[in-house]
């Protein structure tokens, strides 16, 4: 089993939902990616999804859009991505790792490396935004090759069928979109999502993560009722925007306390 | 063997696809469905052809540049006059193909993206016909450079949605347009410009395209008694040289020569030129073709004179066209494009787009090569009125 399914087997035991914070590798600087990786596991969270950044991040609303050019204005690469990773794999061998990004980096560095490197470094799942599944069945082949768990997304427009052909290429879990726009928009509502992930639910074995619009502690609860895990990514992105190079890991860590009292 | 693409899936080769987040999958099923319903139905198409001529405009004609030639002393040029077109481009075929289609599908609500400002103008004003809500999308950098449409698109009642991020051009108008569609999905109809984008946009937006080249093989055969023997156009995304190359794709002694822009020249990287600078392929805006990128993957700034080709990818049938050797990419330099422009001005009397100056300078630069009887077409796909504040501060001229 993944390190992905283990904590997901072991939360399930303890009658516990996953709590799944995104940051961009890179912001707000590189050297804080670190401290802020080790940071948010102490304040609770599960797993770790950690971003590519990329110049056009089109899925994606501002306030990451903004982490990617604060990564970029340091030149980070998919290359420093995964020495981040290893970094961190260092001090810290149970916090699975599922990198988000885009397709063209992967492709520039050659899915084949992409995945012999980023099991090297101790990755666990990959979630790449503009790859659905019809488009990278090779790419899947390659990341179940390494162990690698392979993420997609299901969003509210996703049918019944769309859904089945989905998850025969995913591993892990699967990332419920739970609302139509891009990363960070408003808006959530609790009982459409409820129904969408009931409907998952009927077709895979494979945990449930919701994300796309949890803002707050009290989203967080709400959707930790439905799904197996909640991803938090603009929220804490937006936290490290507002904060200083001096206190934002201290400012992460408070507020994924707060959203992990209520999770 | 007979020229078949894309596959079903929207593929031109390892080229095209359909690279977008799960939440698009479905519209882009549906406007699937309904192209492939509307796209030989004969009320549609009737309706289609109607607008060209009445509305548009069309067919455009072809002229024979003969000053322009005889100081070039060789082949003869003519011209494809997309420029005489209602809005003065060839973007508005496109728009009207795309706008009946939204109409068909209940959505009342329009979008765009917009680089020269050409394909912006041409949407809001087939939504002002149609009564359709418009908004554009437009880096603010090219709402700079081109303020006179930016003015024209807002008297035809759309909201210019100035994009701050990124590089402020084309491609960073094209993420925002995405992201609108993403949100608003189900009422909203995007209107693509050009041959990019996921599937089935590329395949469309040349289909609706390809009257120019169907109007072309026509009119040179009835002005000359044969088919030209390279037909130029200028490609940034690419629409109006898949339009004009599309129904010359099997005639295979008709060289088709894609002109990119080469800015400040390819050897200083300060250009727009990804096929003729053998850029590596990758994925952009929803579809893989070849790119302009660093190492790393990350899609770099472009430069050109001309807005509308200013965009670091390119159409993917025409990365499937070079690969399959079909079609010939080269790269005009942004002097030898406002020199061409400035020729066209003077000895023919037609201001043309900067971007099609550059399709006018290829041929001028090949045609003392070739023989008196040779002849090229080229695609004047645009009308200059919207480059002046440029050409006037590049001549150093305050209006």
């Amino acid at each position: 089993m993944s390190r992905i399914s283990n904590t997901f087997a072991a939360l399930k035991t303890q009658g516990k939902k996953a709590l799944i914070p995104y940051i961009t590798a890179g912001d707000p600087n590189p050297s804080l990616t670190l401290p802020l990786l080790h940071g948010l596991v102490e304040a609770g969270a599960d797993m770790i999804e950690l971003g590519i950044p990329f110049s056009d991040p089109m899925a994606d609303g501002p306030v990451i859009q903004r982490a990617s050019e604060r990564a970029l204005a340091y030149s980070v690469s998919l290359t420093d991505v995964l020495g981040m990773v290893a970094d961190f794999r260092k001090q810290n061998l149970s916090t699975p790792i599922i990198l988000m990004g885009y397709a063209n980096p992967i492709e520039a560095m050659g899915q084949a490396k992409f995945a012999e490197l980023a099991k090297a470094a101790g990755v666990d799942g990959v979630l790449t935004v503009d790859y659905p599944p019809e488009e990278c069945q090779e790419f899947v082949g390659l990341l179940k090759a390494q162990a690698l768990d392979p993420i997609f997304l299901l969003a509210p427009t996703s049918n019944a069928e769309r859904v089945h052909s989905v998850i025969k290429s995913a591993n892990g879990f699967v990332y419920y979109v739970s609302l139509k726009g891009v990363t960070g928009a408003s808006h959530l509502d609790i009982d459409e999502v409820a129904s969408k992930v009931a409907a998952i639910r009927s077709q895979t074995d494979l945990p449930i993560g919701v994300g796309f619009g949890v803002r707050d502690a009290a989203t967080a609860k709400a959707v930790a009722a439905i799904a197996d895990a909640v991803v938090i990514g603009s929220r804490t992105v937006q936290e490290i925007e507002s904060s200083t190079p001096e206190d934002v890991v201290e400012n992460v860590k408070r507020l994924m306390r707060e959203i992990r009292a209520a999770v | 063997m007979k020229y078949d693409f894309p596959d079903a899936a929207g593929h031109f080769g390892p080229y095209g696809g359909r690279f977008v987040a799960e939440t698009l999958v479905e519209a882009l099923d549906e406007l699937k469905e309904m192209y492939e319903k509307y796209r030989l139905d004969p009320e549609f198409l009737a309706e289609f052809a109607y607008d060209l001529k009445h509305y548009v405009g069309r067919p455009s004609p072809i002229y024979h540049a003969e000053r322009i030639s005889k100081h070039c002393g060789g082949a003869q040029i003519y011209l494809k006059r997309e420029d005489l077109n209602h809005t003065g481009a060839h973007k508005v075929n496109n728009c009207i193909g795309q706008a009946l289609l939204a109409k068909r599908m209940g959505k009342p609500r329009v979008i765009a993206e917009t680089g020269a400002g050409q394909h912006g103008v041409a949407t809001a004003t087939v939504a002002a016909r149609m009564g359709l809500e418009c908004v554009v999308y437009m880096g603010a950098e090219d709402v700079k450079r081109q303020s006179p449409n930016v003015f024209r698109m807002k008297l035809l009642g759309a909201t210019v949605v100035p994009v701050e991020s990124g590089s402020k051009t084309l491609k960073d108008a094209l993420n925002e347009a995405m992201r609108d569609w993403v949100t608003n999905v189900s009422d909203t109809f995007y209107i693509i410009g050009t041959v990019a984008g996921p599937h089935p946009y590329p395949m469309m937006v040349r289909d609706f395209q390809a009257v120019i080249g169907t109007e072309a093989k026509q009119q040179m055969q009835e002005m000359l008694g044969r088919q030209p023997d390279a037909i130029l156009a200028c490609v940034g995304g690419g629409s109006n040289a898949m339009g004009i190359f599309y129904p010359y794709i099997e005639e295979k002694n008709v060289r088709l020569i894609g002109v990119e822009a080469g800015g400040f020249g390819l050897e200083t990287g300060k250009h727009a030129a990804p096929l003729t600078a053998h850029s590596p392929a990758g994925v952009l805006h929803g579809n893989r073709t070849r790119l302009m990128q660093d190492a790393g993957g990350q899609i770099i700034e472009t430069h050109s004179i001309s807005a509308g080709l200013d965009y670091p990818g390119v159409g993917p049938e025409h990365a499937w066209l070079q690969d399959i050797e079909r079609a010939e990419y080269v790269a005009i330099n942004d002097d030898e494009a406002m020199q061409a422009f400035h020729t066209l001005c003077r000895m023919e009397g037609i201001i043309p787009a900067l971007e099609s100056s550059h399709a006018v300078a290829h041929a001028m630069k090949i045609a003392p090569t070739m023989p008196k009887d040779a002849v090229l077409l080229v695609n004047l796909s645009g009308r200059g009125d919207k480059d002046i504040n440029t050409v006037a501060r590049l001549s150093n001229i305050t209006l």
